[in-house]
């Protein structure tokens, strides 16, 4: 049995489709990632399988209890951090935490193993109330909260968002950690780059699901072979050649840009011999794997094409 | 110093006896792309807020856009723009709206509004969604119509603080497009960002640790002097001993 299960989930706020058609499970165990910009839909799953919110249509069950029928069961055995700071403000560090346990009919001491590693870094400011702790310093608090009462599942909405790149690498040994304990994680995040650190991770954009698989199954499946293009002037290679007939897409990416040919050739010297007649120093291509990010804008853009179709073929005749 | 976009030297920020600016020197040229990157806590924000004329530093010497930032605040922000991924527009406002409005606090005529704007509705495709409200527009659409506000009276200089928070991947490149079109109309920009990607496409950078420059050069010597591929490495290195975090 997986630890969670969407069937067709749909959830719409008055004329927008928040989420659209969405089936995915989470197996016991696994760290599983949604990925997607804001209006992704994720924050709407995140409150439907914690209970908070009802959908529309589709089922969804966490741990085998139905999300709607046994959603008292639910929330007694998840951990959920939403993606915006829910403690209490002006209790301290340690009343939170207390808080917490006892609600769930639990102490401290008692699940104090899960949270040792995560709670010895913010231990000496126990009675600092919440409100006054640093970013990322509050981000551990709510982790630590989320697990006083030993959750099977833990919910995590975009823990990482805004939060520097060391803290970021950090919250994610967190929950490296977590998962030896056996507890199935599902985790949101804008962050393209964190993908790669998931079990499995579902691609979202607008709604909609684009794409479910292991991160390296994912930019394995990339369809076309990849360039990666630098000159002296990249702004200025990027504009020549993302107008060149023979390049299907070309975007920018760190030092390089990415770059497809409209046909299938693997060949390096196409592109070095398409890009020279821009004279631009420094030219240098190579051939080069896809990232998660470039198989996310290739899905969006497939994406886009579709529903364009789908509109030109819905107008009425004559436009 | 006429041709330098910013200067600050020695520039500190005290808070009772805690220093969360420590003595940075830097300049930004006229026309730079200059990124603005640090750890949480390391002190980026309250840079900012001094060089936008909202805070006064306790010492040190600072100029933006020509002007002292001890003495001639309203002066500097009439020359820059600003622009959050927090706080940009009003959303029970139209585009039209929130242009109208921008424009005037920054005592562009009401005739100069009036061309501009159209300009810029057409030049961002946005005719249809003209008359709309701002809130009703998707995140990225609300980004970059956020960005060419903020430039929309033409400031020297337009601060960026974390301008593609949360954008989708396309739209952020789209962003950065607009970005490079500023700098290239002159406009000096200055950008903080999460996002180590966009720290290769910036003239230079600066990396803040516990309220000091760190570094500061092109992203292509940094990563030859931290010996690595990537700038998540570099500032990884850099932002590994920092005593602080926070916001």
């Amino acid at each position: 049995m997986p630890s969670v299960s969407l069937q067709h989930i749909s959830k719409n706020y008055g004329d927008v489709k928040a989420v659209e058609n969405v089936s995915f499970d989470v197996e016991k165990g696994e760290l599983f990632g949604l990925i997607g910009p804001d209006g992704a839909g994720k924050t709407s799953i995140f409150r439907i399988l914690t209970t908070l919110l009802l959908a529309d249509e589709g089922s969804a069950t966490v741990e085998g209890c139905d999300v709607v029928k046994d959603y008292r069961a639910i929330r007694n055995q998840v951990g959920y951090m939403p993606g915006r700071f829910s403690l209490y403000q002006d209790l301290t560090v340690e009343e939170n935490l207390n808080f917490f346990a006892t609600i769930f009919g639990t102490t401290i001491q008692e699940n104090y193993d899960l949270i040792k590693d995560i709670y010895e870094q913010i231990k000496p400011f126990s009675n600092r109330r919440a409100g006054k702790l640093s970013g990322g310093m509050k981000q551990k608090l709510a982790l630590c909260c989320a697990l006083i009462h030993k959750p099977t599942v833990l919910f995590l909405d975009e823990p990482t968002t805004g939060v520097d790149v060391v803290s970021r690498k950090e919250f994610w040994e967190m929950l490296a950690k977590l998962k030896k304990q056996n507890i199935s994680i599902l985790v949101s995040t804008p962050y393209m780059d964190e993908a790669k650190l998931c079990d499995r991770i579902a691609l979202m954009q607008g709604g909609k699901i684009m794409s479910v698989d292991k991160p390296e199954a994912i930019v394995q499946s990339y369809p076309k072979p990849l360039f990666a293009v630098k000159a002296a002037g990249i702004y200025q290679l990027l504009q020549d050649l993302r107008t060149d007939e023979a390049v299907e897409s070309c975007y920018a990416f760190g030092e390089y840009l990415h770059l497809t040919l409209k046909n299938d050739s693997t060949d390096e010297k196409q592109v070095l011999s398409l890009a020279a007649k821009y004279h631009h120093e420094g030219l240098e291509v190579k051939k080069t794997m896809a990232t998660i990010e470039d198989s996310f804008i290739r899905l969006m853009r497939e994406q886009q094409l579709e529903s364009d179709i789908k509109k030109v073929k819905e107008a009425p005749n004559g436009r | 110093m006429a041709d330098k976009a910013i200067t600050c030297k020695e520039l500190t920020k005290q808070f009772g006896d805690f220093k969360a600016v420590d003595k940075i020197t830097f300049d930004v040229n006229q026309g730079e792309i200059f990124g603005f990157l640090g750890a949480n806590g390391a002190g980026k924000t309250t840079v900012m807020r001094i060089l936008c004329g909202l805070s006064y530093p306790t010492s040190g010497e600072a100029t933006v856009a020509g002007f002292d930032v001890y003495k001639q605040q309203e002066q500097i922000k009439r020359n820059i723009g600003y622009m959050s991924q927090k706080f940009s527009l009003y959303d029970n406002l139209t585009i039209l709206e929130n242009i109208e409005f921008y424009g005037g606090v920054y005592g562009v005529s009401r005739p100069e509004i009036k061309t501009r704007s159209q300009e810029l509705v057409s030049t961002l495709g946005l005719e249809k969604e003209a008359k709309k409200l701002v809130g009703e527009l998707p995140l990225g659409w609300k980004q970059k119509l956020a960005f060419s506000v903020a430039i929309f009276h033409r400031p020297k200089i337009v601060f960026l603080d974390e301008p593609t928070g949360g954008v989708d991947p396309l739209t952020r490149r789209q962003f950065w497009d607009m970005i490079y079109q500023a700098a290239a109309d002159g406009i000096t920009v200055f950008v903080t960002t999460h996002y180590m990607d966009e720290a290769e496409y910036c003239n230079r950078i600066t990396v803040m640790v516990d309220g000091r420059v760190e570094a500061m050069d092109t992203p292509a010597k940094l990563k030859e002097r931290f010996n690595t591929h990537s700038m998540d490495d570099v500032f990884y290195q850099l932002a590994r001993g920092a005593k602080r975090s926070g916001d």
